[in-house]
């Protein structure tokens, strides 16, 4: 049984071989098809890896707000020594806490500073926060200690460092228990570093791994709440820049966001001075686009496989045509009709498998050429090559069943006539 | 051994095969009657448009009678389908063409291993029985090559042993040697006379005097009709 298959193979080869540039062309529509949908399969994973990734890290339990800029209209810019007035307050955090008491609340100050050791400098984001601040985002320490409860307490001058600003601070010492200066003349013991994140998540612009994070009343102490915007040199007011809320099970996000969102409204409505972040729905959203873009990517995968089939059928006509005779001979020897049928089915599906071989070549090497190229990262599922693989077999098949049919339905004693 | 006393392999009774054209029906075998005993060397004669393409198509079983039976080892087949026709085609008749007719992108061995693959018997044994009949037909050197790759004589040889390959109740020659030159066409004959020693059966359809001179006897055909059956004299008759 096996040996006969692997007969009926070896002669659709041998016939297809016959033609090797007719078969070839033929492949190639089937060819370029598998490729393409492997390789968009591959990029859109890629894609959507990323996005989820990111969401994750965004935590799938938190609910983030943040304070926004209003635009500027004529009238709050008329004046340059006007206080810009925006954003979250430390009452709107503590009534979270109140309204939420499941949840933990994490407050979030973001001080523009330039900052300075030795030689060393950069302009970066002065975080001030609380303990639970990297619980709630996920972060970690490498060396040295995160800010505590009595840091708090005793507003203590002390700073924890993301990793690529402590190395860049520090380029050869051990950056704990060293002091650095951030502005002109506030002054923190590093007490700890963090662990790379190697993400974009952070305060606009940076990524927590180039910003500081001092305690909160720290920050509040040192820098007031009133701040000198260091590229507009505009005073603005913001008591919180982020309130970070997390809850203990995703189940309770959506409740809590609309409580967050209906707590908000009244304060910040005229303004739009808010915003807030679920990631979960960010997440379900990205896992909804993806459907979609997996339906797209059906149908243009359809089509091309359509057209792939069309020039097979085309060719697996001629073929029959040209091969009557053999067909008449092989009827007189005692083929019967579903032989016939078998033979030239078999031939179609091994010239769309082959392209479909190659086609999958093709495809797990388009993506890293767009990976290596465009810095996109791209997925090649397994499961993706397998359906594309038998899928091309498949279109071979049933484009072939026509073609087949025919072949099978000659009449021998006209078959074995034809020149 | 007379004839009377073998057994009948192929008989047709009162056979008719009509064809249709528009309004007009055109009777290429208008009831024909004749028996093949085992070991026949029978030859079909007959003008152009006298029926013997006809009549052979039926005897192979390729197409089906309009009226009448036709009895193969004692079964009739003249209503049998398609599926079942080609059964008895792989099993019991042996086909030879006068273009020969081999498979071009198949080897001789391959081409040798048709019949019984569409029987599922193809394997050690049928390779065996290969590399014997292409010994037997003197081709026992060329079971790798093409059909191309050999001459018309050899492609003919080629044929024959294929049309042996599945011990067929009666081989069918349409026609055999039309293609080749006298020489050749002797070699062919040669071989079948040897055939026929062994006891092979066969019927054939020629137009050359000279052919069915070397069968046992000749069935003329006339319009459909069978003129006459004239018992060839010179012929050996088999031990
Ligand atoms: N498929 C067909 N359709 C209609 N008429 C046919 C068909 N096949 C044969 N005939 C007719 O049947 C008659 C017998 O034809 P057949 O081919 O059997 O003759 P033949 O003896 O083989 O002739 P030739 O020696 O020329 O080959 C002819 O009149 C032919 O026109
Ligand atoms: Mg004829």
């Amino acid at each position: 049984m096996i040996r006969d298959s692997w007969r009926i193979v070896q002669l659709g080869l041998k016939s297809l071989m016959l033609h090797k540039l007719r078969s070839s062309l033929t492949t190639a529509g089937i060819l370029f098809g598998v490729a393409s949908v492997i390789a968009m399969l591959a990029v859109g994973e890629g894609a959507s890896q990323e996005a989820l990734e990111q969401y994750r890290d965004m935590g799938v339990t938190n609910v983030l707000v943040r304070s926004v800029k209003p635009e500027e209209t004529q009238q709050t810019s008329s004046s340059m020594w006007s206080i810009l007035d925006y954003g979250l307050t430390y009452a709107e955090a503590d009534r979270i806490e109140n309204l939420l008491p499941q949840a933990t609340v994490v407050r979030v100050r973001e001080v523009q500073r330039g900052v300075m050791r030795g030689e060393a400098f950069r302009v970066t984001v002065v975080v001030g926060t609380e303990p639970q601040f990297l619980d709630v985002s996920n972060m970690a320490v490498a060396e040295g200690r995160w800010l505590t409860d009595l840091d708090m307490l005793n507003q203590e001058n002390v700073c924890v460092l993301g990793q690529s600003l402590a190395r860049l601070l520090f380029p050869l010492e051990n950056p704990i228990d060293k002091t650095i200066l951030a502005g002109t003349d506030d002054r923190f013991r590093v007490v700890g570093v963090l662990a790379g994140q190697g993400r974009a998540a952070g305060p606009s612009g940076t990524t927590y791994d180039e910003c500081v994070f001092v305690p909160m009343t720290s920050s509040r102490r040192r820098f007031g709440d009133t701040i000198r915007n260091l590229s507009t040199n505009r005073f603005e007011l913001t008591e919180l820049h982020e309130i970070k809320v997390k809850l203990s099970t995703s189940e309770e996000v959506e409740n809590a966001a609309n409580v967050l969102r209906e707590m908000l409204r009244p304060a910040h409505a005229t303004r739009g001075d808010y915003e807030v972040t679920v990631p979960l729905e960010l997440l379900k959203q990205e896992e909804a686009s993806k459907r979609m873009f997996n339906i797209v990517l059906a149908v243009i995968a359809s089509i091309s496989l359509l057209v792939g089939g069309i020039g097979i059928m085309n060719v697996m006509l001629a073929t029959v045509t040209e091969r009557t005779r053999e067909i008449g001979i092989r009827r007189a020897l005692g083929a019967k009709k579903k032989h016939i049928v078998q033979q030239f089915l078999v031939e179609a599906g091994v010239l769309s498998a082959l392209g479909g071989i190659v086609g999958v070549g093709l495809g797990m090497v388009v993506p890293q050429l767009i990976t290596y190229w465009f810095a996109q990262r791209t997925v090649v599922l397994v499961p993706h090559v397998m359906l594309a693989f038998c899928i091309s077999a498949a279109v071979g098949v049933v484009f072939g069943i026509y073609p087949a049919w025919r072949a099978a339905n000659m009449d021998p004693v006209e078959a074995l006539r034809h020149e | 051994m007379d004839r009377s006393d073998r057994p009948i392999i192929a008989e047709f009774i009162d056979v008719h095969r009509h064809y249709l054209m528009g309004t007009n029906v055109v009777k290429a075998l208008n009831g024909v009657s004749m028996q093949v005993h085992k070991s026949d060397y029978f030859a079909i004669m007959g003008r152009s448009g006298s029926g013997k393409s006809t009549m052979l198509n039926l005897l192979g079983c390729l197409d089906r009678p309009t009226s009448g039976s036709y009895m193969i080892g004692g079964r009739d087949v003249s209503k049998l389908n398609d599926d079942a026709l080609s059964e008895v085609r792989g099993r019991e008749i042996g086909f030879i063409f006068q273009s020969f007719n081999l498979i071009p992108q198949l080897t001789v061995l391959e081409n040798l291993e048709v019949p019984l693959f569409y029987q599922g018997r193809v394997g050690a044994e049928s390779r065996q029985k290969a590399e014997y009949l292409a010994e037997r037909v003197g081709l026992g050197q060329r079971l790798e090559h093409r059909p191309l790759e050999l001459s018309g004589g050899q492609q003919q040889r080629v044929a024959i042993a294929r049309a042996l390959m599945n011990d067929p109740l009666f081989l069918l020659a349409d026609e055999a040697t039309g293609n080749l030159d006298s020489n050749t066409e002797r070699e062919i004959l040669d071989l079948f006379d040897d055939l026929r020693r062994d006891g092979v059966t066969i019927v054939i359809v020629t137009h050359n005097q000279k052919v069915a001179d070397r069968a046992e006897r000749t069935l003329w055909l006339k319009d459909g009709q069978v003129e006459r059956l004239v018992e060839n004299r010179a012929a050996e008759v088999p031990q």
